[in-house]
């Protein structure tokens, strides 16, 4: 990566020549995953411990599993069960698990900026799982992926991120990504749901589902975060979805090779029809699927193939 | 050719290849590959259960043209695959290491005689690699080696099958095959 070589905590840290650069190689470790034996031993002696302090199932497991086909060691830690219960600080916890010797820290945190701080205490490479409302890098880079297997070049590409933008790190890394690609993205919301700052966003605003969907190449759908809205932000779940869920009236609409594509988990019946969910074009597990090797790609890059010995040596040149 | 040797190379030795002499025409080159596709037929007796696999990235071009020959020759189609050995390489840590393109092998290994073809021959460390790398894959009958270039010190025990032409150098010279022919220099 060109821009860090030892963290990755923000979309936003990667120029378009970085991102291509994991992108590319994600392509030599899907190829891994398709093996007889899809394990190769790229990272064997180095440990990543994993610290979750907040639920996750497809980000945890495709991390562990990224790891594990690289040969790395991985600690796991829970909150639930670990002396954060018995009130341990997050600097007190990181402190101990990077005396334990570990080469990488992956973090997912409900508080933005928590994988940063963590970068500045600790020698160890820290990957940002998702941090709060914030940032979610390897979600965005999957989803480049995925997006570029189908419809190959993003130049150009049109994207509609739909639904709850306001508590979503996806939105915020996904926006990032997209335009820096080369793709024009169009926020699709009610006004409670987008954000206050969205002056400095390179996007589009509308608030109208069906004025865009004729024309998007992929249709991106966000899960409604009911755990994050303290207050109520629509009058029903009913009503959002008739506004601005995608049912298979506006599926239809989309052109024949746009993509239906959606983080998970999905709240069937609300941002998503059932019925649509299933469709051909809606490719949630190519992005599950894509997330396993996108995950190797970044942690191979950052503590497997040895860049940063590059950059000290054009530094030194 | 010839990033990976290039790259085996003492791990400061950055530069550009210079060409000293031309030491095969692209001429030399193709003899070469056609003497080498009899030797794998008869050393096999046909070509029956073979697979060519090219070593990413300066022995793809090589088992093309040796699977065109073997055609030509016996008049049957060989499968020929390209191999990246880059994430069972024994030196990380050491200097960069990073995938060139992904690995195709089009057939189940598993029973088959494996050629695997690179350029230039040189520490053996990337054949060894190349070793555990095919057997994620499957577990052929047998695994041989073909390199248009052998140029000497070994690191390994690790010995050719199919040799284009036996090249001694110094450690701090470079090989380079291309589609001229091969030359040997130095990186200035």
């Amino acid at each position: 990566m060109t821009n860090d070589t030892k963290h990755l905590l923000s979309i936003a840290d990667l120029d378009r020549d970085a991102i291509e650069q994991i992108l590319n190689l994600t392509e030599s470790f899907a190829e891994v995953g398709e093996r007889p034996i899809p394990k190769v031993p790229a990272l064997r002696g180095k440990t990543i411990a994993w610290l979750f302090y907040e639920d996750s199932t497809r980000t945890r497991l495709s991390f562990e599993t990224a790891a594990k086909r690289l040969s790395a060691d991985t600690m796991n830690f829970s909150v639930s069960s670990s002396s954060v219960s018995k009130g341990e600080s997050l600097r007190d916890t990181v402190a101990t698990i990077e005396a334990m010797g570990i080469d990488g820290v992956v973090v997912r945190h409900k508080d933005a900026g928590a994988p940063h701080r963590i970068s500045e205490w600790v020698d160890a490479s820290v990957i940002n799982a998702g941090d709060g409302w914030n940032q979610h890098p390897t979600q965005t880079l999957l989803d480049l992926h995925t997006a570029r297997t189908h419809l190959g070049d993003l130049d150009g590409r049109r994207v509609a991120l739909v639904g709850d933008i306001k508590h979503s790190r996806v939105a915020r890394s996904n926006v990032h990504g997209f335009t820096q690609m080369g793709a024009e993205v169009t926020l699709v919301a009610p006004r409670t749901l987008l954000p206050a700052d969205l002056d400095d966003w390179p996007v589009e605003v509308t608030h109208d589902l069906d004025s865009v969907i004729e024309e998007s190449d992929i249709c991106y759908l966000l899960r409604m975060q009911l755990e994050r809205q303290e207050q109520s932000y629509v009058p029903t779940l009913r009503e959002f979805h008739n506004e601005w869920g995608l049912d298979s009236r506006r599926a239809s609409k989309l052109p024949p090779h746009a993509l239906i594509m959606h983080p998970g988990p999905m709240n069937r019946g609300v941002e998503i029809d059932g019925s649509v969910a299933d469709l051909p074009n809606a490719v949630m597990a190519e992005q599950v699927t894509s997330g396993v090797a996108v995950r190797m790609a970044v942690l191979f890059l950052l503590l497997g193939s040895g860049l940063d010995l590059v950059d000290e040596k054009v530094a030194a040149a | 050719m010839g990033k990976r040797e290039r790259r085996s190379a003492e791990p400061r030795a950055e530069g550009a290849f210079k060409a000293r002499t031309r030491v095969m025409s692209a001429e030399d080159v193709d003899r070469a590959l056609r003497r080498m596709a009899h030797e794998i037929l008869e050393r096999n007796s046909g070509s029956d259960q073979l697979v060519l696999i090219g070593m990413q990235t300066g022995g793809v071009d090589l088992a093309d043209q040796l699977g065109e020959a073997i055609r030509e020759i016996e008049g049957a189609e060989v499968p020929v695959g390209t191999l990246d050995a880059t994430m069972h390489r024994d030196d990380f840590g050491l200097r960069p290491v990073m995938p060139e393109a992904a690995t195709d092998i089009p057939v189940d290994p598993t029973g088959k005689v494996i050629v695997l073809v690179d350029d230039v021959l040189y520490t053996g460390r990337t054949v060894r690699a190349a070793l555990d790398a095919i057997h994620s894959y499957g577990r052929p009958a047998a695994v041989q080696l073909a390199v248009m270039v052998d140029r000497g010190h070994r690191e390994l025990p690790i010995r050719p099958d199919y040799i284009g032409k036996n090249l001694p150098t110094r450690r701090d010279e470079m090989v380079d095959v291309h589609s001229d022919g091969v030359d040997l220099g130095e990186l200035a």
